[in-house]
């Protein structure tokens, strides 16, 4: 295997809080991971977790108080790292002054590109995003959607290897949410690497080769979100329909939900079979039955609960 | 300036002409037009004194307002917007951003200058219907205080790298007004006969920029010649001192965490 994509290694980040400075304050603790070249890789946590800290580190835009970081073999004080990935940053904002057009030949200049492929990269990345027709509106006309997109648009105008996107969906109406995802997918058919952060899980199970999950600075779990999830089925779905004049079993009086005209109850696997001849019984209308397994979402939320009980600040007053 | 410095001081200037800081030459030239006129109708034969001393003190105080309040902004303004975020993404080095920055504020400056000076020419060849070849010592001052800007913005910026917008406009104005006083500063310091006190006299003397040298407009009023010494003396000043604020500035960005 060749050099990974990004190589992160016991990065650490305090920042001196307080009037004189003195306490510290850890919102990274001791991250290590290895993305590897055309992954699509998911950093997932809660506001605060420490994924915005990390992409900061990565763009040198605030240094490391320990560890290290190699992006495609080159220190991230290395500058020629930059010719090689593009970054969006959270909910981004550009010279409102220039239009989206003029943006990106601006960024494109930074990469050495002669007058005419400018011109030639600029069109096909506006047209990528959506924004073929929003060329030459001043971005202080944008709606949040469309600053998004061009956010998106400068992080990859100069074709970078590895992308850092920060919350690329956050903002986005569900169509916009869609094009950001065929985006992500398209780079990496490319053979791209895209490392985003979200707290959008769904987006993460639908996109991501592997994710890591972080949780108060700290690394809480890396892997496929399969792997990262038991696929233990825990229960069963059912969603059924009542037929006129027929009463719900007693049974599930207390468990079942009304949807409209429908029900829907979760049931251990082992009681499977007697609920569905109860709803036999009273001749009620099956419409589906499905395993229910944990969702990186259940993951999470178990994870933000089990540290709300057991809190051990990451390194409160840690130097 | 290497091409990266270049790409943001364009951008820089670009920033200022769109966000309409050049609307200033419009208060310049109806003050100009006013003045002449006054001028025209008041007084005989100073008529050419007090366009020249009006026109190059506006021109002073404009630049120095525009110097100071965009200067203080160049750098806080990008990162409060964030703006910097993802130019320093790109294979932009500190340094290259800040000397961007100084010199797209220092073209914007030399412009508003130049259009300025040609108001001022307007004006005096209004009042005086001719021009005198003494009249070359205005585009002396006019440089001199063109030089003056250059040392203030790069002041403006160093503050703007560590402090809020407001400290470095305090800063910065109290460093241009202990430069103006400077040589007095020393003086007063050796009338003291205390060696400390002296000593931080001498020193406050060498460390603060010198801009009582670069006020040659009374001179130019009086239609005095400049001599080239000064031309040459200044000149180098400005450029060694330009030189050292912004290497200070870049040490103290380059270690910044942007948060």
């Amino acid at each position: 295997m060749g050099t990974p994509a990004i190589e992160i290694e016991g990065l650490t980040k305090d920042y001196a809080v307080g009037f004189w400075r003195k306490r510290m304050r850890r919102s990274l603790d001791n991250l290590t991971l290895q993305v590897e070249e055309g992954e699509a890789f998911g950093f997932l946590g809660p506001n605060g977790a420490g994924k915005t800290t990390t992409l900061k580190l990565l763009m040198s835009l605030v240094f490391p108080s320990a560890g290290t970081a190699r992006v495609r073999g080159r220190s991230i004080d290395d500058v020629r790292m930059h010719r090689e990935i593009g970054y969006l940053p959270e909910q981004p904002y550009f010279y409102d002054y220039l239009t989206a057009r003029e943006l990106l030949d601006y960024y494109a200049r930074f990469f050495g590109y002669p007058l005419a492929e400018r011109r030639q990269r600029v069109t096909r990345f506006l047209e990528r995003v959506g924004l073929a027709d929003a060329g030459d509106v001043q971005l202080r006309k944008f709606s949040k959607g469309m600053l998004q997109r061009v956010g998106i648009a400068q992080a990859i105008v100069h074709d970078p290897q590895v992308i850092f996107l920060d919350e690329p969906m956050s903002g986005l109406d569900p169509v916009g949410r869609r094009e950001v995802r065929d985006i992500i997918l398209d780079l990496k058919r490319q053979g791209r690497t895209v490392f985003f952060s979200t707290h959008i899980l769904s987006d993460a199970e639908m996109l991501c080769d592997r994710v890591a999950v972080l949780l108060g600075g700290k690394l809480q779990g890396v892997g496929a979100p399969g792997e990262i999830v038991s696929m233990e089925v825990y229960g069963m779905e059912l969603f059924f329909e009542m037929r006129p004049g027929f009463l719900l079993p007693t049974a599930l009086a207390g468990s079942a939900t009304k949807i409209g005209e429908r029900y829907r109850v979760e049931v251990p696997e082992v009681q499977l079979y007697p609920v569905l001849e109860q709803l036999r019984n009273c001749q009620a209308r099956i419409l589906s039955v499905a395993p229910l397994r944990p969702t990186l979402e259940d993951y999470f939320l178990k994870l933000v609960a089990r540290d709300k009980a057991d809190p051990h600040p990451a390194g409160e007053g840690a130097r | 300036m290497s091409a990266i410095p270049a790409v943001v001081a364009i951008n820089t200037f670009r920033e200022a002409v769109r966000d309409r800081v050049l609307y200033n030459l419009i208060f310049f030239a109806l003050m100009m037009i006013g003045a002449s006129i006054l001028v025209g109708e008041i007084s005989i034969g100073i008529s050419r004194l007090v366009i020249i001393n009006l026109g190059l003190s506006a021109i002073s105080i404009f630049g120095l307002v525009m110097a100071i309040f965009i200067g203080v902004g160049l750098v806080s303004k990008e990162i409060e917007k964030r703006t910097l975020y993802t130019l320093l993404s790109k294979p932009v080095r500190r340094w290259e951003f800040l000397v961007g920055k100084f010199g797209g504020l220092l073209l914007t400056l030399t412009v508003n200058t130049i259009l300025m000076t040609l108001g001022l020419a307007a004006a005096l060849y209004y009042v005086s219907r001719n021009f005198l070849r003494a009249d070359a010592s205005v585009l002396v001052a006019v440089y001199f205080i063109l030089l003056e800007l250059a040392l203030v913005t790069a002041l403006a910026l160093f503050f703007s790298c560590f402090s809020s917008p407001m400290l470095s406009t305090l800063f910065t104005l109290g460093v241009y007004v202990s430069g103006i006083f400077s040589k007095d500063i020393r003086d007063i310091g050796m009338l003291t006969r205390n060696p400390a006190m002296q000593a931080a006299a001498q020193v406050l003397y060498y460390v603060l920029p010198n801009f009582h040298n670069f006020n040659t407009i009374t001179a130019a009023a009086h239609g005095e010649s400049i001599p080239l010494s000064l031309i040459w003396q200044n000149t180098a000043y400005a450029a060694l001192y330009v030189m050292l604020v912004l290497i200070a500035a870049s040490a103290v960005f380059s270690g910044r965490d942007l948060k």
